[in-house]
């Protein structure tokens, strides 16, 4: 396991709260859960899709299912957690929006993190290049990429207010650094939103 | 304790019982053949039991005195494996029905000085698991750290916390189901019906002259056999290669490899298996449902247990194949408790889990060290 948390996984274990019951959605090989496990003394659980990223978690001694965010979070009962965690893979899943309708049922809060497709160097890389934006949030080609439904920090707030979701609070990342709330849409590389219903 | 004759290789009990069955009947006294490895702690909290399959015994990690096999789960049990005698304390015990010591229908009625034969009482899962709790009370272990079981091990060990939630902090459920599907229930009576169809059969009543239904048997096994391998595993292992010859024979001899091969499995099993308690085994992993004991909700069965459960599948198995796995897990989720579930890639049908499987041992490594339930 690395020490170093990824930025926003940092920043999203910085504000949960110490002894909550989270559960991670999509949680890699459970950085973020052990973290939170040894650092908070939280009551985590993990859902991931791939099966050696699932082997790793329980291999530390994680609770860890292997499953599918878009199927699988109907068999958690209602508000059974304190968070969802759902970061960097709001993009990949068939039906963002019923996901995270989904944490909201099941979590009283749910942190949803993604990178932010409105940055100006994807801009730039559309406008002049004519070209779908290959970054470093971005790595991969339009044809590879596991990032089905790319979202922009507007788009994700509009889909907020459509939904009637209350915003309890809102971070946005230009590398690993924290950046300005004016012009997120234009600016941020990576958005993440603590939301409740 | 090294002294304690409870504790060590090949141990028999009698325990006087009675055990009450699912039937209704109840069995008494009650035989259970077992090994122990390793040492109990002094405060007696690093049991771990393992259960075995269908046709499995108690040498987890010790060699067959039959076959001369080294344990059936060496891989994962001894030495330096995931669960380990140097800290572990190790129970394996021949399941009640079977006919490697424990009472089955081979062992001689005290009623009649006979053998039981077809007269045993028609066993479950459930009365494994009572059984096993008898030699725990038997053995002084309380608590188990762990129970761990692969197949029909894997039904007992997920009916262990159902039956006594607060005997067990860790569950460990491979390559299993938490009920038997029409189709298991279908192979095991193509299985049992070439036993009874065995004109050396009689009503089970072939132990006198020693002329047992071997030939009913062979097939049995032979069409088990099948279900714990993949499709893929067979073609890759004897595609349609001939056996010691360059051309088919035009006869009914062996002349595929695979062919020769599910005949020696067939035979080589007759030596060491009982034909009744392979018919008693089968039934009772027929008669399993969990859910169907507990007023048809899975999550039901779970509620009053605090255990931590992993459950492992293999992308290859078909005969209890990842989606019996996410039932369970998904009951699990439902009732909240704490459910680890992956599943693994391996080219080799049900029988991956007992065939070399680094990740499997990761999986299980990690589970049992991990935090307290």
């Amino acid at each position: 396991m690395s020490d170093q948390l990824r930025p926003d996984l940092a920043l999203i274990a910085r504000t949960v709260r110490q002894g909550a019951r989270v559960l991670d959605v999509g949680c890699g090989d459970g950085a973020l859960m052990a973290a939170l496990r040894d650092n908070a003394g939280v009551d985590a659980r993990g859902l991931e899709l791939d099966g050696s990223n699932v082997a790793d978690a329980v291999g530390r001694g994680l609770s860890v299912v292997q499953g599918d965010a878009d199927t699988d979070l109907r068999y958690y009962p209602d508000a059974s957690f304190d968070y969802a965690i759902l970061s960097q893979t709001l993009q990949t899943t068939r039906r963002p929006d019923l996901v995270v309708e989904e944490l909201l049922r099941i979590a009283a809060q749910a942190f949803v993190s993604f990178p932010n497709f409105a940055h100006w160097r994807g801009r730039i890389s559309l406008l002049w290049g004519g070209r779908m934006p290959v970054t470093r949030l971005l790595p991969d080609t339009w044809y590879d990429t596991l990032n089905i439904h790319h979202v922009t920090v507007d788009d994700f707030r509009a889909l907020v207010k459509d939904r009637g979701w209350t915003i309890d609070g809102q971070w946005f990342l230009k590398g690993d650094r924290e950046t300005t709330h004016a012009n997120a849409n234009l600016f941020a590389e990576h958005a993440v939103f603590l939301l409740r219903k | 304790m090294t002294d304690d004759s409870r504790f060590g290789l090949r141990r028999q009990v009698r325990l006087a019982g009675p055990l009450s069955l699912d039937s209704g009947a109840a069995l008494g006294p009650v035989d259970i053949a077992y090994e122990t490895y390793g040492t109990l702690n002094p405060d007696r909290s690093n049991a771990i039991l393992i259960c075995h399959a269908l046709t499995g015994d108690q040498y987890v990690a010790s060699d067959h005195p039959v076959t001369g096999k080294p344990g059936w789960w060496w891989r994962l049990v001894g030495e330096g494996k995931p669960v380990d005698p140097a800290r572990h304390f190790i129970i394996c015990a021949n399941v009640v029905g079977s006919c490697m010591g424990s009472s089955g229908p081979a062992s001689l009625d005290v009623a009649t000085g006979l053998p039981f034969a077809m007269r045993f009482p028609v066993l479950t899962i459930a009365d494994m698991v009572r059984a096993q709790a008898m030699l725990l009370d038997h053995l002084g272990v309380d608590r188990l750290y762990a129970v761990i079981g692969g197949s029909m091990g894997g039904m007992q060990a997920l009916t262990w916390p159902t039956l006594f939630a607060d005997r067990v902090e860790r569950c460990i459920v491979i390559a299993s189901t938490a009920r038997h599907s029409a189709q298991n229930i279908a192979f095991h009576e193509v299985g049992r019906q070439a036993i009874m169809a065995d004109p050396n059969w009689r009503g089970g009543d072939y132990y006198a002259d020693g002329q047992v239904p071997s030939a009913g048997l062979a097939v049995a096994r032979m069409a088990a056999h099948i279900t714990y391998l993949s499709e893929a595993g067979l073609t890759e292992k004897f595609g349609r290669r001939l056996q010691g010859r360059d051309a088919k024979t035009f006869g009914f001899d062996a002349d595929f490899q695979v062919e020769s091969y599910l005949r020696h499995q067939g035979l080589s099993f007759v030596e060491r298996f009982d034909a009744n308690s392979y018919l008693y085994i089968t039934r009772a992993m027929d008669y399993y449902d969990i859910a169907e004991d507990h007023g048809g909700s899975l999550a039901m069965a779970f509620t009053a247990s605090k255990a931590r459960f992993c459950l492992v599948s293999f992308d290859t198995d078909w005969l209890y194949p990842t989606a019996e796995s996410r039932i369970i897990v998904h009951a699990l989720n439902a009732g909240g408790a704490q459910a680890s579930f992956v599943e693994l890639s391996s080219p080799f049908g049900h029988d991956a889990f007992l065939l070399e499987c680094p990740e499997l041992n990761r999986v299980v490594d990690g589970f049992l060290k991990g935090g307290r339930a």
